[in-house]
């Protein structure tokens, strides 16, 4: 341990007059980053609410003669209150935060637990004023967002992976594992893992999540009779709303966890302030092909 | 060295800890400051200025006369599910149950030149309209079941509206919070604009799946209004009154649960 420590430290020395400053992201790449946080924890607490009121999904364009597939519900046992979850059609019991939960001290039964909803007690009336206000704010925010991106032409620069980039993606993936970090020039762009992320998420979860939202819409399906069909009916649409809900979640989760592997304050300071260091090169790198 | 490398770890752990209860402590505070909002008058006035958005998009993007889907006979749902009141226990609706809705009379009124009253047999023999429709409740679920009813845009003709009539209201036999016995009136409304109401597809329907309809989904007469949620579909109608504006009228919100916070629109 010991040794290799002092081994490295030279190596740093020399590469701490390297390290430099770029400026990552442009303001309106910033703003619109920041409103679509606020939105998408918003849309997501007030959605979790709205789901609660009927806490069941299904795939087709009726309730009563469509398959569910993801079902919460809270049964009393002579244990108590019991919290179960049906995913197709296997129950599992998620007493105390999925079916039955607490709310300010007192067991209730309800899908998705007060800590995740907006508002926190079960109030659909307010969840849906909460719900469209900031979907306006974000389908408004993500259309400035991708006109943007195409006329600063970031997309093609930026998002877009190049040829060579894409051939790489195995050596990417490998370093995704070992939670191995770009630095020196590699760390100025985005890596291709993280462009092919973004892209899916900019241009096939937010559109789905957008659309699959509207067509719960009883006027909005009107616009073009019969469109909702091309979701698989209003329930489909509904667990679709659902599922990218969970897909953006999920990447959510992920872009977190790689901010704070990769640097928190780095990463963070040039959401807010655009600066970002690159981190030096290793001096393995030099050695590689 | 062993120790300097666990005291690294160690305060890599500390550091990741607090930053996890960092995050946690900013989401708590999140949540909490949503929940006082949500009770502050002026905020969530501004959260329901995106509902006169809503209203306004919807007109743009679906014309006025864009029809709702129609689905086909196997399409139907085996039992139409009910919600809401499902049996009113008002001593006028139980007398008129209990006769088999023989005396029953919709009365139509308010802002027209023509206050007429029409039984049962008299809606019956009018031209009639039926449709397999999809109802989507708010809470989230749907239910496809087929109407047969008067178009509305039939009844009004008859009653010639007056021009400062903007909305239809409807009046329901059913207290949402039980028979009154203090004269609290909690009785089920509804309202509509004119567009809605003279569109081809909202009646007043008496049939439901080939049969009259059961009292659970509001016999004997309820409104269909095809491209709004579940609460826009008054049941156990028996008054429609033509208004210019319905703020002196209950809540003053234009139905039962739009006075306890829903939207007036329920189109989205």
């Amino acid at each position: 341990m010991d040794s290799q420590a002092v081994a490295i430290e030279p190596a740093l020395a020399a590469n701490a007059a390297a390290t430099r400053s770029i400026y990552r992201h442009r303001l309106p790449v910033r703003v619109m980053h920041w409103i679509n946080v606020v939105c998408m924890t918003i849309l997501l607490g007030s959605g979790l609410n709205i789901f609660n009121a009927h806490p069941t999904l299904y795939w087709g364009h009726d309730s009563v003669t469509g398959t569910p597939w993801l079902s919460i519900r809270g049964e009393n046992s002579p244990a108590g209150p019991v919290g179960k979850t049906r995913l197709g059609s296997t129950d599992f019991d998620t007493t105390g935060v999925l079916g039955v939960s607490k709310v300010s001290g007192e067991t209730m039964a309800r899908g998705f637990p007060s800590w995740a909803t907006i508002p926190g007690p079960q109030w659909l009336a307010m969840a849906r004023h909460w719900h469209f206000f900031f979907a306006w704010l974000f389908v408004v925010n993500g259309i400035a967002y991708v006109l943007y991106t195409v006329f600063s032409r970031h997309l093609v620069k930026d998002l877009v992976p190049t040829r060579t980039e894409l051939g790489n993606i195995g050596r990417s993936i490998v370093d995704h594992l070992k939670f191995k970090h770009p630095t020196g020039a590699a760390a100025t762009r985005y890596n291709v893992l993280q462009s092919l992320t973004y892209l899916i998420v900019i241009f096939v979860l937010l559109p789905l999540i957008v659309f699959a939202g509207m067509a719960l819409s009883p006027r909005i399906d009107t616009v073009f009779t019969g469109w909702v069909d091309l979701l698989g009916g209003r329930q489909s649409a509904r667990s679709l709303h659902f599922l990218a809900a969970a897909g953006l979640l999920l990447f959510v989760f992920i872009h977190v966890f790689e901010v704070i592997v990769a640097g928190v304050w780095n990463e963070m300071r040039s959401m807010i302030t655009g600066w970002y260091t690159v981190p030096p090169d290793h001096p393995a790198k030099e050695v590689r092909p | 060295m062993t120790t300097t490398y666990t005291l690294m770890r160690a305060r890599q752990r500390q550091r990741r800890r607090l930053l996890g209860g960092a995050f946690a402590a900013a989401g708590a505070a999140v949540l909490s400051g949503c929940d006082k909002l949500s009770n502050n008058e002026a905020f969530v006035d501004t959260l329901k200025s995106a509902q006169r958005l809503s209203h306004a998009a919807a007109g743009v993007v679906a014309p006025r006369k864009a029809m709702a889907q129609e689905f086909e006979p196997s399409q139907v749902a085996p039992v139409f599910r009910s919600n809401g009141t499902l049996n009113p226990g008002d001593a006028d609706y139980v007398a008129l149950r209990d006769a088999g809705f023989a005396g029953y009379k919709l009365t139509v009124g308010g802002l027209v030149d023509k206050p007429a009253e029409f039984t049962l047999e008299q809606l019956r023999a009018m031209p009639s309209r039926s449709q397999i429709t999809r109802h989507d409740c708010v809470e989230g679920w749907s239910c496809i079941g087929k109407w047969k009813g008067v178009q509305l845009a039939h009844i009004l003709e008859q009653v010639q509206p007056q021009a400062e009539a903007k909305f239809v209201l409807f009046r329901c036999f059913d207290s949402m919070d039980g028979p009154s016995l203090d004269g609290h009136d909690s009785r089920y409304y509804e309202s509509i604009d004119l567009n809605d109401a003279n569109h081809v597809q909202t009646i007043l329907a008496y049939d439901l799946n080939d049969k009259p309809l059961p009292i659970s989904n509001g016999a004997p007469l309820r409104c269909r209004v095809e491209r709004q949620l579940g609460y826009k579909q008054a049941k156990y109608v028996h008054a429609i009154e033509l208004v210019a504006d319905f703020a002196k009228i209950r809540g003053g919100k234009g139905g039962y649960w739009e006075d306890e916070g829903y939207e007036w629109y329920g189109g989205i």
